[in-house]
């Protein structure tokens, strides 16, 4: 379980996070909802610790994240994996040696049992025989495939996704958000999801979050979340409904 | 007016708090050398990099500044017929100055720029927030294998580069400007000693350390898209030049 507690976070003199409030529970899909630039990533990154909070506590299970040392932050990201925007697979290695990456570092597994291992996970996202590609061979799709898999490498017990789908087509977005549920089946974790792309969200959501102005101001499950009367959830969820009747309506 | 000082007041404050930054990140770098995980591939892939790959760079230089050093003194040297202090004043010039300087502004272009910009495109592109996330620690992974590396080639690159520069100044002074072989060779064995030697090679080690240091800082602090890693990468070749001339002023006054 994470728990966010009065999280606060300004950069120069605009507040991001707001004495944020936000539980995320084990095992589930908690998609956290908001306009572009309301500061999704910036929460996401709070969780995993590559950013720390002016003010307040962030929980990981029984242990508070904010205050401790390099090396026990590192412990606890053991329990995490993460899919950035862009994949941020490392592009002077191929996509063998980027999967197997943290293997290496965290393992001390032989090269053989490791070189299977990463077959083995590449399968489990779809992708074969792309061992020896780089990265900036691979479209994007692809290359968010192969960021996932990095990501599962470890066996995290919580992956992170930052805006799974964006710059995706609507096939590939579907293929992601079967993905993410397969994902979560198969390795049975718990996933945080940020985006503003309101179909994948009910798709796959067990729980939705909606930021704004730098808090939370609603979690539900997708059926709640979609009845909520807070009038810019409605505006929100509205407006998708608005471009989705738009374009079918030119078609 | 007010406007004026305001300017000049935020001008400084900016400045020393970029000192600050730079001073926690080396600090930090310097405490990783000696902290496991250590990397020695990563660091002969760095020394292949900084050294190997600059040695066509630092021969050209090396020769062509020890013949032009030769040129130069032989017509001044010449009008007090002191011809024969060519092979001296190139050796001199070579090890105490020209060969740790020269070198290390020739590696700051070719090295150090493409660390910032290389370091620069991963923290734009979040590979280093990867990293970190992978629980990794960037700075060990990327800062210190490159420093180890460039106090590792930097001498031994300067060293080529000295020894070039007298072969050069030998080949201009003796085979085309006509001095003896012997008043050459003669005079550079009586007046350079081993200490000139050595500690250009220690300022070359230093000029090893600023050079990819500050390269490295440049990109791991870059902010800004594509266009933010050109301005590190520039910026890194600039701060380091600078640095490298102000620390050769220093570390002479202190040595010799």
């Amino acid at each position: 379980m994470i728990r966010l507690v009065n999280v606060e976070k300004s950069f120069g003199d605009q507040k991001v996070l707001n004495r944020l409030n936000l539980t995320i529970d084990e095992g589930k899909i908690t998609v956290i909802m908001g306009r572009s630039g309301e500061g999704k990533s910036v929460l996401l990154k709070h969780i995993i610790g590559l950013l720390r909070p002016d003010e307040g506590e962030i929980w990981v299970n029984d242990k508070e994240i904010t205050h401790l040392k390099a090396r026990e932050l590192n412990e606890v990201r053991r329990q995490f994996g993460m899919l950035f925007q862009e994949a941020a697979l490392f592009d002077s290695m191929t996509v063998g040696e980027n999967v197997a990456f943290p293997l290496k570092e965290h393992t001390g597994k032989h090269e053989k049992e490791i070189e299977t291992l990463v077959m083995n996970i590449l399968r489990e996202v779809g992708l074969e025989g792309v061992e020896d590609k780089m990265p900036s061979q691979l479209s994007g799709g692809m290359k968010k495939r192969v960021g996932l898999a990095r990501a599962l490498a470890l066996n995290p017990k919580i992956v992170l996704f930052d805006e799974p789908t964006t710059g995706l087509d609507p096939i590939m977005t579907k293929a992601i958000a079967d993905l993410i549920l397969d994902t979560r089946k198969k390795f049975a974790v718990t996933a945080v999801v940020i985006s503003h792309d309101i179909p994948l969200t009910f798709k796959i959501a067990d729980e939705i979050a909606m930021l704004y102005e730098g808090r939370i101001i609603e979690k539900a499950p997708p059926e709640e979340f979609s009845k909520s009367d807070i009038p810019v959830i409605q505006k929100f969820l509205n407006a998708q409904k608005l471009s989705v009747a738009f374009t079918g309506g030119r078609k | 007016m007010k406007n004026l000082l305001n300017a000049i007041g935020l001008g400084i404050i900016r400045v020393i708090s970029e000192m600050g930054r730079m001073m926690l990140l080396f600090i930090d770098s310097i405490l990783w050398v000696f902290r496991p995980p250590y990397r020695p591939f990563l660091i002969v892939k760095q020394m292949e990099f900084v050294g190997v790959k600059s040695t066509l760079v630092v021969i050209i230089t090396g020769l062509f500044t020890g013949g032009v050093l030769a040129l130069q003194t032989y017509y001044g040297f010449k009008m007090f017929s002191a011809e024969s202090l060519v092979g001296a004043t190139v050796g001199l010039s070579m090890t105490r100055e020209l060969g740790p300087v020269l070198t290390s502004l020739m590696v700051t272009g070719r090295a150090g720029s493409a660390m910032a910009a290389e370091i620069g495109t991963m923290r734009v592109t979040e590979q280093i927030d990867a990293l970190s996330v992978l629980a990794v620690n960037p700075v060990e992974y990327l800062i210190v294998p490159r420093v180890i590396a460039g106090v590792i080639m930097l001498p031994i690159l300067t060293a080529i580069s000295d020894f070039l520069g007298i072969i050069g100044g030998y080949f201009v002074g003796v085979e085309l400007l006509g001095i003896s072989s012997g008043a050459y060779i003669n005079k550079l064995i009586q007046y350079v000693d081993l200490s000139d030697l050595y500690n250009g090679l220690i300022k070359a080690a230093c000029f090893g350390l600023i050079l990819t240091f500050v390269g490295c800082y440049k990109g791991y602090t870059t902010s800004g898209g594509a266009e933010g890693v050109g301005r590190a990468t520039t910026q890194g070749v600039v701060l380091a030049s600078a640095m490298i001339l102000i620390a050769d002023y220093f570390l002479t006054a202190l040595m010799f």
